[in-house]
């Protein structure tokens, strides 16, 4: 499974890459929507996990046009934030299960990526 | 005072000092005293005005009525009697100028005369002629009084100088009482000579006997001394002096008061009877003659009375409904301000929930990932991974950052609530987030929390905002109702098919039966004194209307009390927006 994490903050998608890496899942990271896009657009992945809101573009944004140069791109969105624009938005978007709040545990990451891989 | 009490408005005892922010914007007892007072001033006084002028005019109307009809009596009788007088000296110079001085002399002709004015007028006892040195030659009558000189008496000088004398009432020789009536006739060709006629006071009597005077009153004679010349009904017999002043001279009648020795008011009327020495009077009791006054005066002073009175009712009532109107209608401001800042308050609590959430979520976030994989690194590395202690370090980072993770968690799962209407929730899930809030305190002062819930319980459909706030509230005066070492029971089950009831109790001071009938009332509060503003329990009540559910009390003094909320599993949102405020 190749996974690409997009958060603004470096030093967390960097530290979770690894932690994923560790587990056996080949796991790559971006922390703009530009890079990212750029990155599905010459790279092969199974999942993206996004933030919701990532400077210059919203989440939801970001995984429409993920969406359309990738279709079978899966997503999950990794939030810290809380408002409820975000989560109906979200949610509507990938279901409940697969809107996490930040700090998430790993192995809860875990066993809901393998969850929506199987789907 | 039990009916003082019971008819006492709401608003009378209503003090604001405990209020908080929000104090009523009205004095109502100032409110009240000055309604009343304006209102009574404008209706009453011009009603005792109108009341006072209407007595005034009325009683100087019938006094004047009583003088005037005096006066009418007086002139009536006045006249009466002048015509008595008159009539008889007319017949007396009728017959004096008729018949000549030897035809009087004649005892049978002057006997015959005599019988003739008995017959024709009556009143005449005896009839004399004088000659001009004042001896009387000729007499018939019943005394003997041929040959009297009355040469010195005054009335021979006056009927000399007059031509007539009409004599007061006197006894004289005869010892009884009569009057005089002389008239003088001046032959051509010779000496004057007087007819002198005795009349006795019996016809005299008569004319005044028979009238009929209102007031207990009196009609007299009186001669020009003062002295009665016929009787006096009250206390006065003929020749008497009467108690009274004699009048002062007036040609017309008059009417005037006076106070008897008794203090009782007379009215008095009197004329001069011309040519005569007599003065009639006609004395009434004005208290008498008032007495029609009197009854209408006293039902003047009733219709005064009850009209003031029924006034007086009316304006009480209208004041007192309007100023509690105006009173309740303060409340409810109250209430809805209360219930605004309230609203807003919670509003605040989320948005700065969320920010303080969002805002740490990051960092904690980093932390977490950091920290773990500093555990999944050292778990390769054989030196580490049986290292109790590095490990033992670490799991206790990740742990707090977990403990952090659920605080936030809550505090964004409450703000999250405040914006939306309509959610599906886990009931036990929203107690539990409560009592998360809770959790330090309670733990600091050993308080147990039990919580049951049924099963068969599913997810309800309702405002979760306003459920937490609910669940709050009752768990904070739970808590607060409590000592330490105290407990607390949640208890959810099924309530029918439609219903889910949850009960939360504590075992802490209680509330009073008196108390319990009012404890959802705004402004009621037995915490008044420390600052409570009373509207809690009041606001929660409102809260579980709004979302469909229904709240119950029971409890028992020194044993604890159950709050028991009833909810329907699925509340519409028209239901919700239905009741805004609490009334």
């Amino acid at each position: 499974m190749r996974v690409l994490l997009v958060d603004d903050e470096k030093e967390l998608v960097e530290a979770l890459a690894e932690r994923l890496g560790i587990r056996g899942i080949e796991a790559h990271w971006e922390t703009t929507g530009d890079a990212a896009l750029k990155r599905i657009g010459e790279e092969a992945f199974d999942l993206a996990i996004l933030d919701v809101k990532i400077p210059g573009i919203s989440g939801i944004d970001l995984q429409r046009k993920m969406k359309v140069k990738c279709p079978d791109l899966k997503f999950m969105f990794l939030t810290g934030h809380g408002s409820q624009d975000d989560f109906a938005a979200g949610s509507s978007e990938t279901g409940e299960d697969y809107y996490l709040l930040k700090p998430v545990h790993i192995d809860e990451l875990m066993e809901k990526m393998k969850k929506l891989m199987s789907e | 005072m039990k009916i003082l009490n019971k008819i006492k408005p709401e608003f009378w005892d209503h003090h604001d000092s405990d209020a908080g922010p929000y104090r009523s914007q009205f004095d109502f007892r100032r409110i009240w005293y000055l309604a009343v007072f304006l209102t009574s001033a404008v209706v009453l006084a011009p009603l005792i005005f109108m009341t006072v002028m209407d007595y005034r005019a009325t009683k100087h109307d019938v006094e004047s009525e009583i003088l005037l009809r005096t006066s009418r009596l007086v002139s009536n009788v006045r006249r009466t009697f002048s015509y008595f007088l008159d009539e008889r000296k007319s017949a007396l110079d009728f017959v004096v100028h008729d018949r000549c001085f030897d035809e009087c002399m004649n005892p049978e002709r002057l006997n015959a005369i005599l019988e003739n004015l008995k017959k024709s007028f009556g009143g005449f006892t005896d009839l004399g002629l004088i000659d001009h040195r004042g001896i009387q030659l000729s007499y018939v009558g019943p005394y003997g009084l041929k040959g009297r000189d009355y040469s010195e008496q005054e009335w021979f000088k006056q009927v000399a100088l007059r031509g007539v004398f009409i004599s007061d009432v006197f006894m004289g020789y005869r010892n009884v009482p009569h009057l005089v009536i002389a008239v003088k006739c001046t032959p051509v060709d010779g000496d004057f000579f007087v007819l002198r006629a005795a009349l006795d006071t019996e016809k005299f009597n008569d004319l005044l006997s028979k009238l009929e005077i209102a007031g207990q009153g009196d009609a007299f004679i009186i001669n020009h001394g003062g002295v009665l010349q016929t009787p006096m009904s009250a206390h006065g017999e003929v020749l008497q002096k009467i108690s009274l002043p004699v009048p002062e001279y007036a040609p017309k009648t008059r009417v005037l008061e006076w106070m008897d020795k008794n203090g009782g008011a007379l009215i008095i009327g009197y004329k001069y009877i011309a040519d005569t020495p007599f003065i009639l009077m006609v004395v009434k009791h004005k208290k008498e003659l008032m007495r029609p006054w009197e009854d209408t005066r006293k039902k003047l002073i009733w219709f005064l009375i009850i009209s003031v009175a029924f006034i007086l009712f009316v304006i009480l009532g209208g004041v007192t409904y309007l100023v509690n109107r105006i009173f309740q209608s303060d409340r409810k401001l109250i209430i809805t301000l209360h219930q605004v800042e309230y609203a807003n308050k919670m509003a605040s609590i989320g948005r700065l929930a969320a920010g303080v959430a969002h805002e740490i979520n990051n960092p904690l976030a980093i932390i977490n990932e950091k920290a773990g994989l500093m555990k999944d690194l050292f778990l390769f590395k054989k030196e580490y991974a049986g290292n109790d202690t590095l490990m033992g370090l670490l799991d206790s980072i990740i742990r707090s950052v977990a403990r952090c993770g659920r605080i936030t968690k809550r505090l964004l799962g409450f703000a999250r609530h405040m914006d939306v209407s309509i959610q599906t929730v886990n009931l036990e899930e929203v107690v539990r987030e409560v009592l998360g809030f809770l959790n330090k305190e309670a733990e600091f002062r050993c308080i147990e929390i039990l919580i049951e819930v049924a099963e068969d319980i599913p997810r309800i459909q309702t405002d979760a905002g306003k459920l937490q706030q609910i669940i709050l509230n009752i768990i904070n005066n739970a808590f607060a109702a409590m000592g330490d070492n105290g407990h607390l029971h949640v208890v959810s089950r099924m309530e029918g098919k439609d219903s889910v009831s949850l009960s939360i109790s504590d075992d802490g001071s209680g509330i009073s039966e008196k108390d319990l009938k009012r404890v959802f009332e705004p402004f009621f509060s037995t915490k008044t004194g420390k600052g409570g503003t009373g509207l809690g329990l009041s606001i929660t009540y409102g809260l579980v209307e709004q979302i469909g559910g229904k709240i119950e009390v029971k409890s028992e003094l020194n044993k604890g009390t159950t709050f028991t909320i009833i909810l329907p599993l699925v509340t519409e949102e028209k239901e919700m927006k239905s009741s805004c405020v609490y009334s």
